[in-house]
């Protein structure tokens, strides 16, 4: 008997953070379920099964889009991992203006999204840009790196890594710090030199620092919007256009219930692809 | 090892948290950098007329009217002149001028209004498609039996008009779709107004042999990539006269249709003819390189024209505008945007004083306000209403076509509801070469397939 009413007793301190979820999550959850169904307007709406779906799945920019999104989620993922790793490393040593530095390296993820797109795409411009005019001192001649359809995605996820490194590294600082003292003491017993220091301890150590970082930079970079509209609104043409940005414009053209469906897809597309990882990694961990 | 874990679990939160944050902030930072709607004050209520002003008739209850307009300075300037003049007549009447966004952001905006019951009294929107998708019948006030609708002119109508009845009057000039040319570079390379498709494409030839840049691209703002296809309408109905029906029917297609295949194979044709930088190049440097005489042809809408004649003010003698030719010489017309117009809310607690203020805006005194405030883009579409002698040469250069007979065509987008959303996409892979001219037309046509199911059309 104590023990069910010890129970509930926790359960009611739930209760207002659950109906705040219930609210504002599962019932628009649920409701663009169904509205991903119908052809709607503000004020009424048709029931059409699921052609919504099949025209989504028409749309011509689609499969770029989908292409684009993963090789988005997965080259912004692993710079971040990489560099944010190697930046950790680097302001957890004993560096004298550390404090300084991380700041400086926290510092692009503290200014908007949409402000860091737009100075970029300028200083990305062909023949003004401060980058190609840099370049061009140097005799370089750069490349259009916005509207060059080969590159402009690759130069969209630079900025997003230069946005969000900052994140990963200090994450990676919280995971080096709490490596124990005792592992580099045995190591020094060992006779192990930096690169042992740095492959044998820190990055095996700091793995669930690793996985948080993929976790957060992959489905980040999955369903990742503003920095991508700010810079090329998904061009030229359909060049840079992801799931989100394909979304966004049907629902911009007036067409809801595709744009309801767009966004179906792409939380099962999201949820395909991260559940197994996570799963994967967080198996990983407890292996270790 | 678990303290890393608590450490790493709060900064994952607080990551998750500060991303959805951010995600719900960004959505509206888009679309040609228009800022939000504001409520703008209401415009000045006349104290000044004094109640003497109205002694002809017995005194009248006092009522304010309600008007929401777009938040560009041009249709603002508008709103505020008519509303002034109106008052000066009508000091029973008084107005609160609101402002909302522009573009697809104004037309959500526009609907949200409307089917929550929430709409202005009288607003100013767009004729033709985008009116259609209001659902007039439900929302908007007949005005088909309005004396008013003698003053308009007839071509305008069907652009205002929903299952034979009549929602709109035009409260602005009529808009030219064509090539904007700088008669400096024209004069010294000698070249004359093309009349024929390869006349100008030979022009633009020689100006490239002069080495300067023979047409300005902006395609930074996407939309400025479609005007050569939209552009090129009066050819294709001049070829085609039922091209517009069939294709609202599902009956012609762009792919299909020889005469419609041409605008996009026009497109095809000026690659490689537009200045280095034009993917990254926006509007408004466009207007600033045709000024100044670095690039030679704009493919634009003569709504430009206030804004060079406010930026570049001393060159505005050295810009003409052409229509976009077709293959013909003969036939050499013009593809007209119709002016947006101004509607009465159905639910609306004035009507009459409502109409009264849409018959002072369709007549000629209205349009002469207009014109002060705002340099005509083309002819009025109100019956004695003319354009003031002092417009630039490059408005001058449209009225030849207007008076003859049968040399003006309104755009598709006027006589057909069909637009498909992605044809700025899709024009900048054809202007950027990255697309063959039939391989978009089967591309737009795919396209707008989605609009015309939406709006529930037959045949679809």
């Amino acid at each position: 008997m104590s023990k069910v009413f010890r129970r509930i007793y926790t359960y009611k301190f739930l209760l207002p953070a659950a109906i705040v979820y219930f609210v504002i999550f599962i019932v628009p959850t649920a409701m663009s379920f169904f509205f991903s169904l119908t052809r709607w307007t503000l004020s009424d709406w048709d029931f059409i099964g699921l052609q919504n779906f099949i025209t989504f799945f028409q749309e011509p920019s689609l499969s770029i889009g989908f292409k684009n999104t993963f090789i988005y989620a997965v080259v912004t993922c692993s710079l971040k991992v990489v560099g944010g790793l190697l930046l950790g490393v680097l302001l957890t040593s004993k560096l004298r203006t550390k404090s300084y530095l991380r700041s400086v390296v926290f510092f692009p993820t503290l200014v908007s999204t949409i402000a860091v797109g737009i100075a970029f795409s300028m200083m990305m411009h062909p023949t003004t840009g401060l980058i190609n005019t840099t370049l061009a001192r140097l005799g370089i001649e750069g490349p259009d790196w916005l509207g060059d359809t080969s590159i402009a995605l690759l130069s969209v996820a630079f900025v997003d890594v230069w946005k969000g490194i900052g994140f990963a590294t200090v994450i990676y600082i919280a995971g080096i710090l709490s490596i124990p003292e005792e592992y580099y003491e045995a190591l020094q017993i060992d006779g192990g030199n930096g690169w042992n220091k740095f492959w044998n301890i820190v990055v095996p150590l700091s793995r669930p620092a690793t996985n948080s970082v993929i976790i957060l930079a992959f489905i980040g970079g999955l369903r990742s919007f503003d920095l991508i509209w700010a810079m090329t609104k998904g061009g030229p043409g359909f060049a840079t256009d992801v799931i989100a940005s394909i979304i966004y414009k049907q629902y911009q053209g007036g067409f809801y219930g595709l744009a309801t469906a767009g966004n179906v897809i792409l939380f099962v597309f999201v949820a395909a692809l991260a559940f197994p990882l996570s799963r994967y990694l967080s198996r990983q961990e407890v292996d270790l | 090892m678990s303290h890393s874990r608590q450490v790493l679990a709060l900064l994952s939160s607080v990551a998750l948290t500060t991303g959805l944050l951010a995600g719900c902030g960004g959505g509206n930072s888009n679309d040609n950098g228009s800022p939000s709607a504001s409520p703008s004050g209401s415009s000045g209520s006349s104290a000044g007329a004094s109640p003497s002003a109205s002694a002809s008739t017995e005194p009248k209850e006092k009522v304010k009217l309600s008007l929401l307009v777009d938040n560009s300075q041009d249709s603002v300037n508008i709103a505020k002149a008519l509303t002034e003049a109106f008052q000066a007549q009508n000091p029973n009447i008084t107005f609160e001028t609101e402002t909302r966004p522009g573009g697809s952001e104004g037309d959500n905006f526009v609907k949200t209004r409307l089917s929550t019951g929430d709409m202005n009294d009288i607003f100013f929107y767009n004729s033709g498609s985008l009116m259609q998708a209001l659902n007039p019948e439900q929302n908007l006030l007949d005005l088909t039996n309005e004396p008013f609708q003698e003053r308009v002119v007839d071509s305008f109508k069907p652009t205002v008009t929903s299952n034979g009845k009549i929602y709109g009057v035009p409260y602005t000039s009529t808009i030219g779709g064509g090539w904007l040319y700088n008669k400096k570079i024209y004069a010294d390379l000698g070249l004359s107004v093309p009349k024929t498709w390869a006349e100008l494409m030979a022009n633009n030839d020689k100006i490239k042999a002069a080495g300067i840049t023979p047409i300005v691209g902006t395609y930074k703002d996407t939309w400025t990539s479609q005007l050569i296809v939209l552009a090129d309408y009066f050819n294709v109905q001049a070829q085609d006269p039922n091209f517009a029906a069939d294709y609202t029917a599902n009956k012609a297609k762009y792919a299909t249709t020889p005469a419609a295949l041409r605008s996009f194979q026009k497109l095809e044709e000026t690659v490689g003819y537009y200045n280095k930088d034009f993917l990254a190049t926006t509007y408004d440097a466009g207007l600033r390189m045709l000024a100044e005489g670095k690039g030679a042809h704009y493919p634009m809408l003569t709504f430009a024209i206030p804004a060079i004649v406010q930026n570049n003010p001393d060159q505005i003698g050295d810009i003409g505008f052409f229509a976009q030719p077709g293959d013909s010489p003969d036939k050499n017309g013009l593809t007209v945007w119709m002016p947006g117009a101004a509607y009465i809310y159905k639910n609306t607690q004035h009507p009459e004083e409502a109409k009264k203020f849409l018959a002072f805006i369709a007549s000629a005194e209205g349009m002469a306000v207009v014109a002060k405030v705002s340099t005509p883009s083309g002819p009025f579409v109100i019956k004695g209403a003319a354009i003031p002698d002092n417009v630039p040469q490059v408005v001058k250069d449209m009225l030849p076509y207007f008076d003859q007979p049968g040399m003006t065509a309104p755009a598709l987008e006027f006589v057909s509801p069909v637009k498909g959303p992605s044809l700025e996409q899709i024009t900048v892979e054809v202007g950027s070469g990255k697309r063959k001219a039939e391989s978009a037309a089967e591309l737009y046509d795919q396209d707008v397939k989605k609009q015309a199911q939406q709006l529930g059309l037959e045949g679809w």
